[in-house]
């Protein structure tokens, strides 16, 4: 092997402990030597239920309050520290709000907003290494914001103009960026969750002391992918940290339709993958879980679920209207009375680390920055349609090269039919 | 289902039993796999000088060269997939976890959409990997994986992120008594899919140079090995690292009245048409190995049948949305003024892949000779 490659370093990887088989010692001995399992025999005929043990809690700091409940807990975030956490979350409002209205006035195709799940986004990214690699679902823009990826950048994905990197060739909100360590979204539920573990297993065996962090929805996790990409990380040995937003509803669907189980945390244990359960309202509780859970993964190469108990306040996107199935009261509650904005702010005024006058300019501050980016990007012109036929391959086929020159040639001769001015030369 | 799989690995052993009717040979390493009107000889290639020192292999031992070279030229390469680790159910992996270590050729949980999806993963941060689904009937659980996510990875991300260091590899193709999930042929479900590669290799010499360049290609590559060569094609493979590249058609026999393209398997059935219909008809033959399904060599068939004015494409998959209705289509469109008779198709039938009735199902020799004979009297 060459010593020069960072992937020639083996010696980390660690032999699971469910590949070693049991030792046969002595014959007689009174207990099941089936290879399947470590157990014992009963002699009482019993089924297991769902309720045989307690559901599993939700850990949290602070109270709706915005008070530290346990002082042990408090992960003692500076006071730049947590302002940030607040302008990233507030950030991301602020532009859900402008977006989502853009989207109605006809101005973009398409939108998600994150409206109540800002907390999950932030506490989660604020914990990781900036290099660990992101496979996410679509509600995960505040992680992007942390990491400062560019405003302008999303709104260039949105409008699918000249400046996206993605060269307008996804639907709003599928966002990537390499620098950012975020791989680009795609619509296909679960998908990136074996992605996540494959990624990881690599990380591992390159000798990088990063991991991959995958965080989907409690509806995604009914995907046969989630089960691929748990099982899978936990037989590997995966340094991946599964981040799972639940938020109540897979569009119309409620939980109860979802699945019968404690949720989704406690399916962790049944794969072998240490599992934590929190309050996803509570920035600094995501914070520390995701804190511990990332020291997991990295030192011991292993797989970590957490599963997040939040609520999905928004429409599910633009093309949905959740009063059709849920009430406005139920809504309202979480919007108003548990919201992970509300909290931080609540901790920050306790602290004097924020104040009434602060709020008002950081509010109009952010609005004006979000309207300047979104104008911005709505008066840049659209890609190349050459750009329809490029990177299919890393090369183009014979076969794409032909049609580039139909497509080239059709266009010239039928121009007044296509909206050409809109698009930049082809 | 593992288990039952497993019984499978014996299937290609009989590939090797001699026919009484077939003794007349070309060649001493000639095999002939029994099939009764599907019988077929594999006649070896002569390896390039060029390639230098060569050794007698089947085509399992050419594949497990070369990704022995693949995992020995790159450090971040790795072999996964169900029961890789003790060499495979058709030892193609024989040797290797033990040379290489238990962190590159590893078993995985029996699940072929985590398969494919744990694959992308590691080439979406730059590895190399090189998956197994243990038959290419068991591909469909991973569909999705290959077809929204490896194949749409580079071009949905502007050519940020690519999955190119991806190959999955898949036995294929007839094998005898295979029934309907150990014989099916699907590339013509993925040649409709832009952004992946498919290939086919004939023989061991092409079997080896063809798994190098997908191992080594920039995009995500589906490689089918036509099981029942495995252990019945043998020929004289260089031991070396060479590649054969990729979106290339191969014209192995020359000829000028009709034009054979096949691949895989098939290839050697069109070997016998040729010789066939030289004997019987005095008809003069063009053979031509596709080995790339997508995207695929048009040129090289066009120009054929520019020449000979005449076409059969013959495969073993189902004939409606099959490859060959691609074939003809495209060379219809290209060469209309050139053609003689309206292009054949010798296929599959339109139905799951028989067990028992396996012998009349294969689109056969005779079969073959008869769709020529078509062509030749039109």
């Amino acid at each position: 092997m060459e010593e020069h490659n960072p992937f020639s370093d083996t010696t980390s990887f660690k032999r699971s402990k469910h590949n070693v088989r049991q030792e046969i010692t002595a014959v007689g001995e009174d207990k099941p030597l089936f290879p399947g399992a470590s157990s014992s025999y009963t002699e009482k005929l019993k089924f297991l239920g769902g309720d045989v043990y307690d559901p599993i809690p939700v850990y949290r700091v602070m109270n709706k309050m915005g008070s530290i409940i346990d002082p042990s807990q408090d992960p003692g975030l500076d006071q730049a520290f947590v302002e940030k956490m607040y302008k990233s979350m507030t950030k991301l409002n602020a532009m859900d709000k402008i977006m989502y209205e853009s989207q109605r006035q006809g101005r973009i195709s398409f939108y998600m907003t994150s409206y109540g799940e800002e907390g999950t986004h932030i506490g989660s990214a604020a914990a990781l290494d900036d290099k660990d690699i992101i496979y996410g679902q679509y509600r995960e823009g505040g992680v992007l914001l942390w990491r400062d990826f560019p405003l302008e950048k999303m709104m260039n994905q949105c409008y699918g103009n000249n400046e996206d990197a993605g060269k307008g060739r996804q639907m709003p909100v599928h966002y990537g960026s390499k620098e950012h360590s975020f791989a680009a979204i795609s619509s296909p539920l679960a998908t990136q969750m074996p992605h996540a573990a494959g990624a990881a297993f690599a990380l591992k065996r390159a000798g990088l002391d990063i991991c991959t962090v995958c965080y989907f929805g409690d509806g995604a996790a009914s995907e046969g992918d989630a089960h691929a990409a748990l099982n899978f990380a936990a037989t590997l040995d995966a340094p991946c940290i599964f981040f799972c937003r639940n938020n109540g509803y897979a569009i119309s669907t409620p939980t109860s339709e979802q699945y019968r189980g404690d949720g989704i945390a406690c399916r962790g244990p049944a794969y072998g993958i240490t599992s934590i359960r929190v309050d996803g309202n509570d920035v600094f509780a995501v914070y520390n879980a995701t804190k511990s859970a990332r020291e997991i993964a990295v030192t011991e190469s292993k797989p970590v679920l957490i599963e997040a108990m939040t609520y999905r306040i928004g429409h599910h996107s633009t093309s949905d209207d959740s009063s059709a199935y849920r009430s406005v009261d139920e809504v309202k509650y979480w919007d108003k009375e548990d919201h992970p904005i509300g909290r931080l702010r609540n901790y920050m005024l306790s602290k004097d680390w924020w104040d009434v006058d602060r709020e008002k300019a950081w509010m109009v501050e952010v609005k004006k920055e979000v309207m300047q980016k979104f104008q911005a990007a709505e008066k840049l012109k659209k890609p190349s349609p050459q750009y329809m036929l490029t990177d299919v391959f890393d090369k183009p086929s014979k076969r794409l090269s032909q049609q580039a020159e139909e497509l080239k040639k059709h266009v010239q001769q039928y121009k007044e039919h296509y909206p050409t001015d809109k698009f930049d030369e082809l | 289902m593992a288990a039952l799989r497993r019984t499978l690995q014996s299937l290609c052993r009989i590939s090797r039993e001699k026919s009484s009717t077939l003794r007349r040979l070309p060649s001493q390493n000639a095999a002939i796999v029994c099939r009764n009107a599907s019988a077929w000889t594999f006649v070896p290639d002569s390896p390039p000088d060029t390639l230098g020192e060569t050794t007698k292999m089947n085509l399992f031992q050419s594949l497990t060269s070369a990704m022995d070279i693949a995992l020995s030229t790159d450090q971040t390469a790795v072999i996964f997939g169900e029961d890789v680790a003790f060499g495979g159910v058709f030892r193609c992996t024989v040797g290797l976890a033990d040379k290489y270590g238990k962190d590159r050729v590893f078993n995985t949980p029996l699940c072929e959409q985590g398969i494919v999806g744990f694959g992308i993963g590691m080439a979406s941060v730059g590895a190399t990997a090189i998956a197994e689904i243990q038959f290419a009937d068991y591909i469909y659980p991973a569909f999705d994986q290959i077809v929204n996510e490896a194949a749409k990875f580079r071009y949905r991300s502007g050519n940020v992120f690519d999955v190119g260091g991806l190959t999955i590899r898949a036995p294929w193709g007839a094998v005898g008594h295979g029934a309907l999930y150990h014989s099916q042929s699907p590339e013509a479900f993925f040649s409709h899919v832009p952004g992946i590669k498919v290939v086919i290799p004939r023989s061991p010499i092409q079997a080896k140079g063809l798994l190098l360049s997908c191992i080594r290609d920039k995009n995500p590559c589906i490689f089918f090995e036509p099981k029942v060569l495995y252990r019945a094609a043998v020929e004289q493979v260089p031991v070396g690292d060479y590649m054969i590249p990729l979106e290339e058609a191969e014209v192995l026999v020359e000829g000028s009245d009709v034009t054979l393209v096949a691949w895989g398997t098939q290839l050697h059935v069109m070997h016998e048409v040729a010789r066939l219909a030289q004997e019987k008809l005095g008809v003069s033959c063009e053979v031509i190995d596709l080995k790339t399904i997508v995207p695929w060599d048009a040129e090289t068939v066009c120009k054929s049948v520019k020449k000979t004015g005449r076409l059969l494409v013959a495969h073993e998959a189902p004939i409606t949305g099959g490859f060959a209705g691609e074939v003809a289509a495209t060379v219809q469109a290209e060469c209309f003024l050139h053609l003689e008779a309206p292009i054949q198709r010798v296929c599959g039938y339109d139905t799951p892949f028989p067990h028992i009735f396996e012998p009349f199902y294969l689109p056969d020799k005779w079969r073959c000779l008869e769709a020529v004979k078509k062509m030749i009297n039109f």
